[in-house]
């Protein structure tokens, strides 16, 4: 019992002793991975919901809507090729994002305005 | 500290491990290309990639009795819910996926029964009633372990998680309706379901796994932010949960130590066979070779429909192109 642990989210799995899948050779090519961006309803964004495996694009919708909207969580979807996307690192003190971490001035609570001034 | 590792600074790995650390403590989330020490990727990849595989072959025990539900309602709910499971095990095996292991790398590793999956799914369902017990019991103790998991530090984890719980909630409740429909129905049926719920009690407290004494995991989980509460902590969260929907619904669990605990303010209750459950875990369960073959069988029976699709790409791209 010494090397098991109940993390696994649906029951109890072991943690050790499992591989993690490095140096395993798929038998067959994979689908290209897709990523899937979900309206929830007009008048918002597309929001990032996962991802997916599909040989196409159509196929990509298609098991967008069932693995992802199963209960009207969308009104519109789309599916992007997840090599076509660009991104930065993820991490905030990636210098990218430097340059807006000093203008406290392009925030409104920047400025003192009297408690008197209405609507402001 | 060395003069000359204060000339040079800190190894540029310790400096990384420093600012994972800080991310860890602020209760902020790790997401996918930051940085994170090989054990968190790892322990995350077997967690994460082993739940997946626990959704999918939980669609099998409960799949069983899609074409013989005693209803159009009750068929049209079971369907609904396999669909959910296969649903979770593409959220999950997606979230795995951005540690950089591919679908397909697990899931040979789930044939090849390199990685496991949640014991309680080598259970057999024996009866109709066991679809009731499984919404219940089974995916209640899913429910106290995923609802935790919700703000575990990785991100695509925790993402995941919110969306599998509140598909859960639609699962424990149709298997409760489900048992007390049929408690209002013949005696034969009442004992349908007690035998049915005598069978699960067990198996679904294993769910949460070993005693904390005999998880050395738990810590580091912990630490992690991984995992929040340890295996004694929903243990017992479950039990406490659960005592009264049983005595609502009308059962009782073949626990003879359960009861309530007026110190404590909790259920004090007996301890699983953790001998069956460590051999259901080494795959000797009374349904792990059945389960296995079925996957691998299904996994066989696609590959048709896999290369076809592959064609079918291929050739709208050489006619588009």
């Amino acid at each position: 019992m010494s090397n098991l642990s109940a993390e696994g989210g649906h029951g109890a799995v072991p943690l050790q002793g499992v591989p993690t899948g490095e140096g395993v050779t798929p038998p067959e090519p994979e689908w290209p991975l897709w990523e899937v961006f979900v309206r929830g309803k007009r008048g918002l964004n597309h929001v990032h919901v996962g991802s997916l495996h599909a040989a196409d694009d159509r196929m990509a919708l298609l098991h967008a809507r069932d693995v992802y909207t199963r209960r009207n969580e969308g009104v519109s979807i789309w599916v992007v090729r997840a090599d076509a996307i660009t991104a930065s690192s993820p991490d905030e003190k990636d210098p990218m994002f430097a340059p807006s971490g000093d203008k406290v001035y392009r925030h409104p609570t920047f400025y003192d305005i009297p408690d008197n001034v209405p609507h402001m | 500290m060395t003069l000359t590792e204060t000339a040079r600074g800190p190894a540029p790995d310790a400096e990384l491990e420093r600012h994972f650390e800080a991310t860890i403590a602020r209760n902020d989330r790790i997401e996918p290309r930051d940085w994170m020490p090989e054990g968190y990727r790892k322990t995350l990849v077997r967690q994460i990639a082993q739940h997946a595989h626990s959704e999918i072959i939980g669609m099998q025990p409960e799949g069983n009795w899609i074409t013989r539900a005693p209803s159009l309602r009750r068929k049209a709910i079971l369907l609904a819910k396999v669909q959910d499971e296969a649903g979770h095990g593409l959220y999950l095996y997606s979230a795995a996926e951005t540690l950089g292991v591919s679908r397909l790398e697990l899931t040979e590793l789930l044939l090849a029964g390199r990685q496991k999956y949640s014991s309680i799914f080598n259970y057999p369902t024996l009866s109709y009633a066991d679809v009731g017990t499984i919404g219940w019991l089974v995916d209640g103790a899913a429910i106290c372990n995923q609802v935790p998991l919700c703000r575990t530090s990785y991100g695509p984890y925790g993402r995941a998680m919110i969306r599998v719980c509140k598909e859960e909630s639609f699962h424990q409740r149709q298997g409760y309706e489900l048992l007390a429909t049929m408690m209002r129905g013949t005696d034969e049926q009442r004992a349908m379901v007690q035998e049915s719920v005598d069978r699960f009690w067990w198996p679904a407290l294993m769910m949460f796994g070993p005693p904390d004494a005999d998880s050395p995991n738990t810590a580091q989980s912990m630490a992690w932010g991984i995992k929040r509460n340890t295996n004694d902590e929903l243990r017992q969260k479950f039990v406490d949960m659960s005592v009264p929907q049983a005595e609502a619904l009308g059962v009782t669990f073949p626990d003879p130590e359960l009861r309530w605990n007026e110190e404590r303010g909790h259920h004090d209750f007996g301890q699983p066979d953790w001998e069956e459950f460590m051999e259901g875990v080494k795959g000797n369960g009374p349904c792990n070779a059945q389960r296995m073959a079925h996957r691998r069988r299904a996994h066989e029976d696609g590959a048709w429909v896999r290369e076809a699709a592959t064609a079918y790409a291929a050739k709208q791209r050489k006619a588009t192109a």
